[in-house]
């Protein structure tokens, strides 16, 4: 492993991280704002759900058979399958923590005066941090799983020295373990420290505290 | 000199009120009109389906109505921007709806916030606020999931009471309580609001609660309909219909009674030497009688600390209902 290290394994964690971090990121920055028009219209969450559990659906080789005419063979092509699938992962999630106040926080925040926007903000938004970050815990650590399909399209990410060792006749195939278990370390590292975020995020919850 | 509001307690009045909910024949509000002078501790009282909470809710513009109109000092609420409105109303709730992710202190100083004040009047505000609803400086950096029932309560209505609104709506605030609790609460808002001299609207299903905190009672019944708006004294002892009859209790005569102590009954005059069981004049008629009618006598000897004051008896008991 540790032949491969500096050649191999470093550039591809390095890889499958941005590829990760790029499909949540981008999957986040569109899944917020949809929830937020789904909190507002409630008539629209189902179609905007039932859409992102559709795109979820799609075998990924399969997508990628579709885009590849368009997009080539590109991290674009990738991020698409990627992000299309953190969707259905962050759009529920966020929704159901925005609905998550409680009817008698919220009949007290408008009795007391606050706008619509101000009891978005001071009220849902902050309640609802819990589940976001729930949402993200699932998306991330799913996107560490599924990015190892980039290798079928690109010599990039966690999947290549795998893709490439399946090819390989020998029977003792290091580089399956290796890299996969990058791969599971690196999903328990996000997960872990999204759950330190959420803590620091939700000091209310926290018991006996002063 | 902090710059206290000018107004301290404000009149509300119910003109012609009516609201209906849509696809129900029955209105929740029917043609109410009521007049609630600025200081009063006024509780809304009747069954469920009696529109208490809607014809509270109607005055914050939480529910709107069809017709009719509804001031505060004279002044149409429809006249004023709903926030300004809300934010010069206290308003507290059964499920006390305190901010979860907030603590005690920032929950009390949430309507100051919005007015804009500077920090250090909230927080001065804030300090005033807790000791006068008999909480911990401490508790205020607390969050509202480590306090326990009445604690969450004292918070919200001190959140009520931040901004010195004169005018206070209360919907039910002490029903979710255990009988201790509550008893120790309402004891506290009659004097709270006595101390503060604000406008109350209470809403309550229990006649007890309305019988010992209101000044006035507004009797609402099924569909909306006021029954009968007077004093506890007024409604136990001239209940209006049989429906008041029925509801305020066949034993309205002794809930008559508790509302009275010895010193406000036209006492016999009696020797300083006179026989019989001593009570205090602070003994509500309603003890009184029951001390009577345990010692099977038919009066007592009213005393002020050693001094005899005169005679009560039986007979005088049942003059007066």
């Amino acid at each position: 492993m540790r032949a491969h290290w500096g050649d191999t394994l470093q550039p591809a964690l390095v890889q499958h991280i941005e590829l990760t971090a790029i499909a949540v990121g981008i999957g986040f920055a569109l899944a917020f704002p949809l929830a937020l028009i789904a909190h507002r219209h409630q008539r629209l969450e189902q179609p905007i759900g039932v859409l992102s559990a559709l795109l979820y659906t799609i075998p990924s080789l399969a997508l990628f058979q579709l885009l590849v005419p368009f997009t080539g063979l590109t991290w674009t092509t990738v991020e698409i399958a990627l992000v299309s699938y953190t969707l259905v992962m962050l759009f529920p999630n966020i929704v159901a923590g925005l609905h998550s106040a409680p009817d008698d926080v919220i009949d007290a925040a408008r009795g007391m005066g606050l706008t619509r926007r101000q009891v978005l903000l001071r009220v849902e938004l902050p309640l609802a941090v819990p589940a976001i970050v729930g949402g993200l815990r699932i998306a991330v650590v799913s996107t560490v799983a599924i990015a190892t399909i980039a290798a079928f399209l690109l010599p990039d990410g966690l999947g290549y020295p795998i893709f490439l060792a399946l090819k390989e006749p020998t029977p003792f195939k290091t580089e399956i373990y290796s890299a996969g278990l990058l791969a599971v370390a690196l999903a328990l590292a996000c997960d872990g420290l999204l759950v330190v975020l959420k803590r620091a995020l939700v000091p209310w919850a926290r018991k006996g505290v002063a | 000199m902090s710059a206290a509001p000018v107004t301290h307690a404000a009149e509300i009045v119910f003109d012609g009120v009516t609201k209906r909910y849509p696809g129900r024949d029955q209105p929740a509000i029917d043609d109410l009109s009521l007049e609630i002078p600025a200081g009063t501790f006024c509780v809304l009282v009747g069954p469920s389906g009696g529109g208490k909470t809607t014809a509270l809710k109607l005055v914050n513009r939480l529910i709107p109505f069809d017709s009719g109109e509804i001031r505060i000092d004279g002044r149409s609420i429809a006249d004023f921007p709903v926030t300004e409105l809300r934010r010069g109303i206290g308003y507290v709730i059964q499920q006390i709806g305190l901010f979860p992710h907030v603590t005690v202190g920032d929950n009390i100083g949430t309507v100051p916030g919005l007015l804009g004040w500077p920090k250090e009047r909230i927080a001065a505000r804030t300090a005033e606020l807790l000791e006068l609803v008999g909480l911990e400086q401490s508790d205020g950096k607390r969050y509202p999931a480590h306090l326990s029932g009445g604690q969450r309560q004292r918070v919200g209505l001190a959140r009520a009471l931040a901004a010195d609104p004169p005018l206070l709506l209360m919907d039910e605030p002490f029903g979710a309580l255990d009988p201790i609790t509550r008893l120790r609460l309402q004891t506290e808002l009659r004097r709270l609001h006595e101390e503060v001299g604000k406008t109350i609207i209470f809403v309550t299903h229990d006649v007890d609660e309305a019988i010992h905190m209101g000044d006035r009672i507004a009797i609402l019944r099924e569909g909306g309909v006021l029954v009968q708006y007077d004093t506890p004294d007024a409604i136990l002892g001239h209940p209006a219909d049989d429906f008041v009859k029925q509801f305020v209790g066949e034993d309205r005569a002794l809930r008559r009674l508790a509302l009275r102590t010895l010193a406000d009954g036209q006492l016999s005059a009696a020797a300083a030497d006179e026989h019989g069981l001593r009570v205090s004049k602070g003994t509500t008629l309603r003890n009184a009688v029951s001390q009577m009618l345990e010692t099977n006598t038919d009066h007592v000897v009213v005393v002020d600390g050693d001094r005899v004051l005169g005679v009560f008896s039986l007979a005088d008991a049942g003059g007066l209902l």
